[in-house]
């Protein structure tokens, strides 16, 4: 915790934005790590793949647009905007107060509807991972909506960035190019990477997989195989990657992964239950259920790990 | 059968016709699956508020998940009423929107546009119809990514920086009000609105929740435009294009209205907040200033799209101004007005998106002679205008005629006062637009009479009409207001 402190600390003074996009990615890793210590190994996966993986090279990509060095601006300090800040600060610590110690079992959160979780999602789904019972199927519907998320932030990087080149970045571009080169030609890398990816890409199909029985799911298997896949194509050449998956072939994973997912709730609705009532899709409950669940699993792995690819390779053709 | 799964198809048509259009690829073809599927959501919206209005509540669980544990979608007058007007609005918006688009976006992102349009629908009525805070979350994400991804679309280059800015606003609105959402869940341990209202209030001196409760309305505060909050939204609205303005000024500040509507009488509805400290003091104070400040600010614009945007504001005062009177005849008159403001304001700005489309600028200056060069648009911006003003028959004096009352009941003599400066505000804004518009002769060398094509002209007149329609005849939406009021102040069931 003082680690993260200190780090957003120095992003914040730091103007070099190099050196910034290096420290958040640290931040990321602690922060992953804090998951891990508040027992959310879940989200840990999801914030150690992002946070410091793909984000960082997102970031990267973005300087390599644009400049590195933050420019100072003219206009006074923010003397309100730090005021304003520190009292929200205060107005949040203010709130903490009253709250449930750390780990009171007598809090609400673990009184009100997590019991029926933790006692019942055995009968009714049948999967050893509560957690997966939760953002599958109790409360699927939001995971549906965060699928969603993710397709936007895709099609929206497509609609924004995706335009037709410009003459004005042909410079930049021939900068990064000379950088991908001597990437290539290091055989360090070369070797190191052409080892890890194999590897990389089976472990994002384990955790997607294996998502109901210990920590993981589609998010981030998506994710990894994502990241996987990203480096081949730093390593390498965005090029060569796309000759491999085409971006057409991106695109349409993008959309039949969140199709899929909506598909099966349709197929719920059709089978007489309600919208994403997996339950109905087989003769009995926890074989629907398990089912459904592999089956909307796979849906977000689609369309997460379309969606990271889709990014960056609209920003990499920025770029060449 | 299928009748029991509307409040579900309402919101996943929509969600499923968005990535049909990215396979799609084809503009037109995109725009007619968008086309289409409004109008099925505009039935489905109207099938539901006519069974909550013979039936009441609609429960709908998700996955067949009771609540709290599942998600459940609660459909009553209030969130039944919001769904028709934004289906009504997206369907209306669609015939003009395919012209208008194709002269405002390149032809190869087309589709992706309509896709982004489809997922901001949904999100919006999303928002509406859930009943699980968490999720209107959820949605307010997906509604606030395509809303500033289209805004940023717009022609001028400042459409950009109008985006990141509300990109930037929008995303500490949704931070705080998940904030807020994570502080009511950790002191009740539950997501779901209608139990949250009846655990709350046993928790409710506590200071966590009156934090949340701070950071619910300061977040939702950004998402509405209140006053001070509001200046993401005259950027975005006055660089977005046509089709966009048009549809996120009439329902996307409507449904975050809404939401506040439904957090602090539903939710926080068991809780007094409203006798504890100086909350309807405070909003009343801010609503006032909106309703005048903005409107002068709106005398002084040069860009008449930005002069509607300011205009927006201090309507946005009108409904806020309602919801602090806490009385069901002021909650009324907001939720009349949500309807209300929402065809006018739609109504004007497709004028706009008119005589871009012919002119190729909203500057006030290229509006010479345009009362005879465009007479159809130029006849409804007016027939609008008067609305906005609350000429008697329009629906504008319908708001303004219950909200005025609300004031008179609370003894607000003051509130009586700002809505009619801010009346007469609205009557020169308006007034110095016709004037150019009229009394000026045409510049030399423009062509004589050309109007913008039927497909935007319809589309128009029938958001100009329905605000004459219901102005004269104001019982249907009336009554809804007025049942969507009391439930709204009725035992949390």
């Amino acid at each position: 915790m003082v680690f993260m402190a200190a780090t957003s600390f120095a992003v914040a003074r730091l103007r070099n934005l190099f050196g910034v996009v290096m420290l958040t990615g640290i931040f990321s890793l602690m922060s992953a790590v804090l998951y891990v210590v508040l027992d959310a190994v879940d989200v840990a996966f999801t914030e150690a793949a992002v946070g410091a993986g793909i984000a960082t090279v997102l970031m990267l990509g973005t300087l390599a647009l644009t400049t590195s060095e933050e420019r100072v601006s003219e206009a006074g300090k923010p003397v309100w905007a730090l005021a304003l800040v520190v009292a929200t600060g205060l107005v949040l610590i203010y709130g903490t107060f009253d709250m449930p110690p750390f780990g009171d079992p007598y809090a609400p959160i673990h009184h009100h509807v997590a019991p029926r979780y933790l006692e019942k999602s055995g009968q009714e789904i049948g999967l050893p991972n509560v957690v997966t019972s939760v953002l599958a199927s109790y409360r699927g519907y939001d995971t549906l909506g965060e699928v969603f998320v993710i397709f936007t932030a895709a099609c929206g990087v497509l609609l924004i960035i995706g335009r037709p080149k410009r003459g004005r970045r042909r410079t930049l571009r021939m900068k990064v190019g000379e950088m991908r080169h001597g990437m290539r030609q290091n055989v360090i890398l070369r070797v190191v990477s052409k080892l890890l990816i194999p590897f990389i890409l089976v472990f994002a199909l384990y955790v997607q997989w294996h998502g109901d029985f210990g920590p993981g799911g589609g998010f981030q298997a998506g994710i990894i195989f994502a990241s996987g896949f990203i480096l081949y194509a730093l390593i390498f050449d965005v090029d060569t990657s796309r000759m491999v998956v085409p971006s057409g072939v991106t695109r349409l994973v993008l959309a039949l992964g969140v199709m899929l997912y909506t598909g099966v709730g349709v197929a719920g609705l059709l089978r007489g239950g309600n919208f994403l009532n997996y339950s109905v899709l087989a003769e009995e409950q926890t074989a629907g259920q398990h089912l459904g669940i592999l089956l909307i699993e796979f849906g977000v792995g689609l369309t997460v790990a379309a969606a990271m690819i889709t990014i960056f390779y609209t920003f990499a053709r920025q770029e060449h | 059968m299928i009748a029991a799964q509307y409040p579900a198809l309402q919101v996943v048509l929509a969600l499923l016709a968005a990535p049909v259009c990215l396979i799609l690829r084809r503009p037109r073809a995109a725009w007619a699956v968008a086309t289409v599927i409004t109008w099925i959501s505009l039935a489905i919206a109207l099938s539901l508020l006519g069974r909550v209005w013979e039936t009441g509540v609609i429960l709908y669980p998700m996955g067949d998940w009771a609540a709290p544990w599942g998600i459940e979608y609660q459909i009553d007058t209030v969130n039944a009423f919001m769904l028709v007007i934004v289906t009504l609005i997206g369907s209306v918006v669609m015939p003009f929107a395919r012209a208008s688009v194709e002269a405002e976006i390149e032809e190869e992102r087309i589709y992706l546009f309509y896709c982004m349009y489809l997922l901001n629908l949904a999100g919006l009525l999303g928002i509406a119809i859930t009943g699980d805070v968490f999720n209107l979350f959820v949605f307010l994400e997906i509604s606030s990514l395509s809303s500033y991804v289209m805004i940023s679309l717009g022609r001028d280059q400042r459409a950009l920086t109008a985006a990141y800015r509300y990109l930037v606003m929008g995303t500490i609105g949704a931070t705080f009000y998940i904030i807020g959402v994570g502080m009511m869940y950790m002191m009740t341990g539950t997501l779901n609105m209608a139990d949250l209202a009846t655990i709350l209030p046993a928790v409710a001196d506590s200071r966590t929740i009156q934090v949340a409760l701070g950071f619910l309305t300061v977040g939702l505060g950004l998402k509405l435009a209140l006053f001070p909050l509001h200046l993401w939204l005259p950027n975005a609205y006055t660089y977005a294009p046509s089709a966009v303005t048009v549809f996120l000024a009439a329902t996307g500040t409507k449904v975050a209205v809404y939401a506040f509507i439904r957090i602090f009488f539903t939710v926080f509805g068991g809780v007094e907040v409203f006798n504890a400290g100086f909350i309807p003091e405070i909003l009343a104070v801010l609503a006032a200033l909106a309703m005048i400040g903005a409107s002068v600010v709106a005398i002084y614009q040069t860009d008449v799209k930005r002069l509607l945007a300011y205009s927006s504001i201090a309507q946005i005062g009108y409904m806020v101004l309602g919801i602090s009177m806490v009385t069901v005849t002021g909650l009324a008159g907001t939720i009349v007005h949500l309807f209300n403001h929402a065809i006018m304001k739609g109504g004007l700005f497709m004028a706009m998106g008119c005589i871009l489309f012919k002119i190729g600028s909203v500057q006030l200056d290229q509006f010479e002679g345009l009362g005879k060069r465009m007479p159809v648009t130029m006849a409804a911006f007016v027939a609008g205008g008067f609305s906005l003003i609350g000429v008697p028959l329009t629906v504008g004096f319908v708001s303004k005629w219950y909200l005025v009352q609300a004031a008179l009941e609370k003894g607000w003599w003051l509130a009586v006062a700002a809505i009619l400066v801010s009346s007469l505000l609205a009557v020169i804004y308006i007034w110095r637009v016709v004037e150019v518009a009229y009394f000026r002769p045409p510049p030399k060398g423009s062509a004589e009479v050309s109007e913008a094509p039927l497909s935007m002209l319809v589309p128009l007149w029938i958001l100009i009409g329905a605000s004459y329609y219901f102005g004269i005849d104001a019982t249907r939406t009336l009554d809804i207001a007025f049942v969507a009021a009391e439930t709204l102040f009725g035992p949390p069931q």
